[in-house]
């Protein structure tokens, strides 16, 4: 699997506001280096919420059984999806994969 | 509707795959213990049992949709409203449409109609999960019998058409 670059500030700052939004967290404590579970708190039933707020602002469909399952066999560490910038380096590419696949 | 035992669907009168749609019928029972608590003298539906219909509407429209693969367990509800009071004998119809189909969740928007009238919606959200073993073939024979389609197992002709 290649190594995501980080994503871009417009994902970034969109996430966060839909994080704040939707987990009632402060803007302001939320970095791209925020780890969503180990320092924001964001527990499964949250990012489920989350995910749906992103999959609905981005038209994409995060692919979060497949995360699970990768994290769970220990196959890719949880920061590279639950870190923002990871993330939103995900999120980005799959954008990217939709567009062009249209 | 046999409400003690939570089962609130009838019957499946439509189920729209492609449209991602189902509607069912669900007749409210003329007694029940619920009634005689809810309320003493006046007996209505509790608003959470009429949740939990729109629930049961949505979850098998998702198990159809996802041809019984994964289980879906109610996680949200969003926006319900309940718009008049439904009481015992009132035949109602209980549809859903599928909003999205997440990876790991689903969400559906739900209402329960009395002919014309909205008697209650919602916004449900479901996790989908693996079949607990104990539920798999549970949940099959009760889509039977409520005549959802794709609810039979491997080798099981047995289910009919939507009603």
């Amino acid at each position: 699997m290649s190594e995501p670059q980080n994503g871009s500030t417009a994902t970034f700052e969109r996430v966060a506001d839909i994080i704040a939004e939707t987990a009632d967290i402060p803007r302001e404590k939320i970095t791209p280096e925020s780890h969503a579970i180990d320092d924001l708190g964001i527990d499964s039933l949250a990012f489920l919420d989350i995910a749906f707020a992103v999959d609905k602002a981005f038209g994409i469909k995060l692919p979060l059984e497949r995360w699970t399952q990768e994290v769970n066999e220990g196959k890719v560490p949880a920061e590279e999806y639950f870190v923002l910038k990871n993330l939103c380096a995900r999120i980005d590419a799959l954008v990217a994969e939709k567009a062009a696949k249209a | 509707m046999r409400l003690e035992y939570f089962e609130m669907i009838d019957s499946v009168r439509l189920l729209d795959r492609a449209a991602g749609r189902i509607e069912a019928l669900a007749r409210v029972p003329d007694a029940s213990p619920v009634f005689e608590g809810h309320f003493p003298g006046y007996p209505l539906v509790p608003g959470v049992l009429l949740t939990e219909t729109m629930a049961q509407a949505s979850g098998y429209l998702v198990l159809a949709h996802l041809d019984f693969a994964l289980m879906p367990f109610l996680m949200a509800v969003d926006k319900a409203r309940f718009r008049s009071f439904v009481g015992p004998g009132a035949e109602l119809i209980v549809a859903a449409s599928l909003v999205h189909d997440g990876s790991g969740y689903a969400v559906t928007k739900a209402s329960i109609r009395h002919g014309d009238k909205a008697l209650a919606d919602a916004e449900l959200r479901f996790r989908t999960m693996p079949f607990p073993a104990e539920l798999d073939g549970l949940m099959r024979a009760r889509a039977r019998e409520i005549g959802l389609t794709g609810a039979s197992g491997p080798g099981d002709a047995s289910a009919g058409p939507a009603r």
